[in-house]
C-alpha cells in the first residue's frame, strides 16, 4: 500500500514545476456556510499556496462573506440566491475576466478534500483534458450512499456515458478543474439548477475532452443534505428531461477550438 | 364511428402541443423548470383523448353526472393552479429586479464618490 503514495508525490513535485507561471484560480460556490468557509479558504491555501481564492457568495444571509473576505478570498457577492449553477458560473466568468488558465470548483460546505486538488489539475497540466472531474466512484474513500441515491447516481452515470461515449462514474460530483477553453465555454453556457450532469454532456457536445480521476471525499459536516426523495425524483425528471433534449440541440465548437 | 375519431383528433392536437413545447425548450425559449408543467398537461391530454373510460370513470368517482363537465372541472382548476404558480413565479422576479436595481444604485453612488474624491 505504500508504494502508490510514493508515485502519487513524485507526480506531485513535477507536478508543482510544471504549474510555474499557471494562473490558478479557486471558485468557492457557498451559501450560507459561515462555520465551514474559513477553514475551506484555509485548506485551500495549505495545500497550495499559489491559488488564488474567489468565494461565490449565493445570496447568503449569514455572515460568509464577511468571514470569506477576512480570509483573504476575492468575493463574488451575489444580489440573491442563484442556486449552484448560476454562483459557478459567476465564479467562471471572474476566472475568464481575470485571466486565468485553470479554475478549480470546490464545495464551499467543506465536503471536497483541496489536498485532492493536485490530481484534479493533473490531466490538464498534461494537456489531457479540459475538464476534470473528481470521482467518490473510482476506488478512492468509501462514500456509500443510500440506496434509492446510489441507483439515480447509477441510472445517470449510465446514460451520460451512453452519450457522451466515455464511461464516467460520478456525474454529480462539483469537485471539479476547467481549463480556458472550459472555462470561456461555461460563462457563457452554463446549466441551470443541477447543472454538473448536463456540464459534461455539453463538454462532449463542444468536442472538449473530458477526464474522470479518482477522489476521496468527506461526508457533509453540518447538517443532512437536503435532498428529499421526491424532490431528487423531481430533479432526476428535469435532469433527463435536458439531457433528452439537449440530444437535438446544436451546438457549436468553442472560437478558441480551432 | 364518432369517438374514434374524436380521440384521434385529440391525440393529434395533445401531441402537436407536446412537440411545441419540446421545440421551445430545444430553442432555449422556455426553461426545463416551467416546461414540467406544460408536459404534464399535455401527457394528461394524450391519456384523456386516448383512453376515453378514464373520464366517466373520473366523474362517477368525485359524483358528476356529465362526463364532459369534469373535464372542464379538471381543466379549470388546472389553468387556476397554473395562474397561481406564475403569480409566485412573477412576484419572485419583481422582488429580484428590485434587489438589482438597489445594487446597481448603490454601485453607481459609489463609483461617483469615488470618482470626485480622487
Amino acid at each position: 500500500m505504500t508504494e502508490p503514495a510514493v508515485t502519487s508525490r513524485a507526480t506531485a513535485t513535477s507536478l508543482r514545476d510544471r504549474l510555474a507561471g499557471v494562473q490558478r484560480v479557486a471558485v468557492v460556490p457557498a451559501y450560507n456556510e459561515e462555520g465551514a468557509i474559513a477553514s475551506v479558504i484555509a485548506e485551500i491555501r495549505a495545500a497550495d499556496p499559489d491559488f488564488d481564492i474567489v468565494v461565490v457568495d449565493d445570496g447568503s444571509t449569514d455572515r460568509t462573506s464577511d468571514i470569506a473576505a477576512e480570509a483573504g478570498a476575492h468575493v463574488v457577492r451575489l444580489p440573491y440566491n442563484l442556486g449552484i449553477g448560476g454562483a459557478v458560473q459567476a465564479g467562471l466568468q471572474y476566472a475568464r475576466d481575470h485571466d486565468f488558465d485553470i479554475a478549480v470548483q470546490v464545495d464551499g460546505d467543506a465536503q471536497h478534500d483541496p489536498l485532492e486538488i493536485p490530481k484534479i489539475l493533473a490531466p490538464i497540466v498534461e494537456g489531457k483534458a479540459d475538464l476534470v472531474v473528481g470521482s467518490r466512484f473510482l476506488g478512492e474513500g468509501e462514500y456509500e450512499p443510500p440506496v434509492t441515491r446510489l441507483l439515480g447516481i447509477r441510472l445517470l452515470a449510465r446514460i451520460v456515458s451512453v452519450l457522451i461515449r466515455q464511461r464516467v462514474t460520478d456525474t454529480t460530483s462539483g469537485f471539479r478543474a476547467s481549463n480556458r477553453r472550459a472555462i470561456s465555454l461555461f460563462a457563457s453556457d452554463y446549466p441551470h439548477d443541477y447543472p454538473e450532469v448536463e456540464a459534461m454532456v455539453l463538454v462532449f457536445r463542444h468536442r472538449l475532452k473530458l477526464v474522470e480521476v479518482p477522489v476521496h471525499m468527506r461526508l457533509r459536516g453540518a447538517g443532512e443534505s437536503s435532498i428529499t426523495f421526491w424532490r431528487s425524483a423531481y430533479y432526476m425528471l428535469k435532469v433527463l428531461l435536458a439531457l433528452f433534449v439537449g440530444l437535438f440541440r446544436r451546438y457549436p465548437t468553442p472560437q478558441e477550438d480551432r | 364511428m364518432t369517438p374514434f375519431r374524436v380521440s384521434i383528433v385529440a391525440a393529434i392536437a395533445a401531441l402537436l402541443l407536446l412537440f411545441v413545447i419540446f421545440e421551445l425548450i430545444r430553442s432555449r425559449r422556455l426553461q426545463e423548470r416551467y416546461a414540467m408543467l406544460w408536459l404534464l398537461t399535455g401527457i394528461v391530454i394524450l391519456i384523456l383523448g386516448l383512453w376515453r373510460g378514464l373520464l366517466s370513470t373520473i366523474a362517477d368517482a368525485v359524483g358528476i353526472a356529465y362526463p364532459p363537465s369534469a373535464l372542464f372541472a379538471l381543466a379549470a382548476v388546472f389553468i387556476l393552479l397554473l395562474l397561481l404558480h406564475y403569480s409566485t413565479v412573477i412576484s419572485r422576479l419583481a422582488d429580484q429586479n428590485r434587489i438589482l436595481a438597489q445594487r446597481l444604485a448603490l454601485l453607481e453612488s459609489r463609483v461617483e464618490e469615488n470618482r470626485s474624491a480622487r
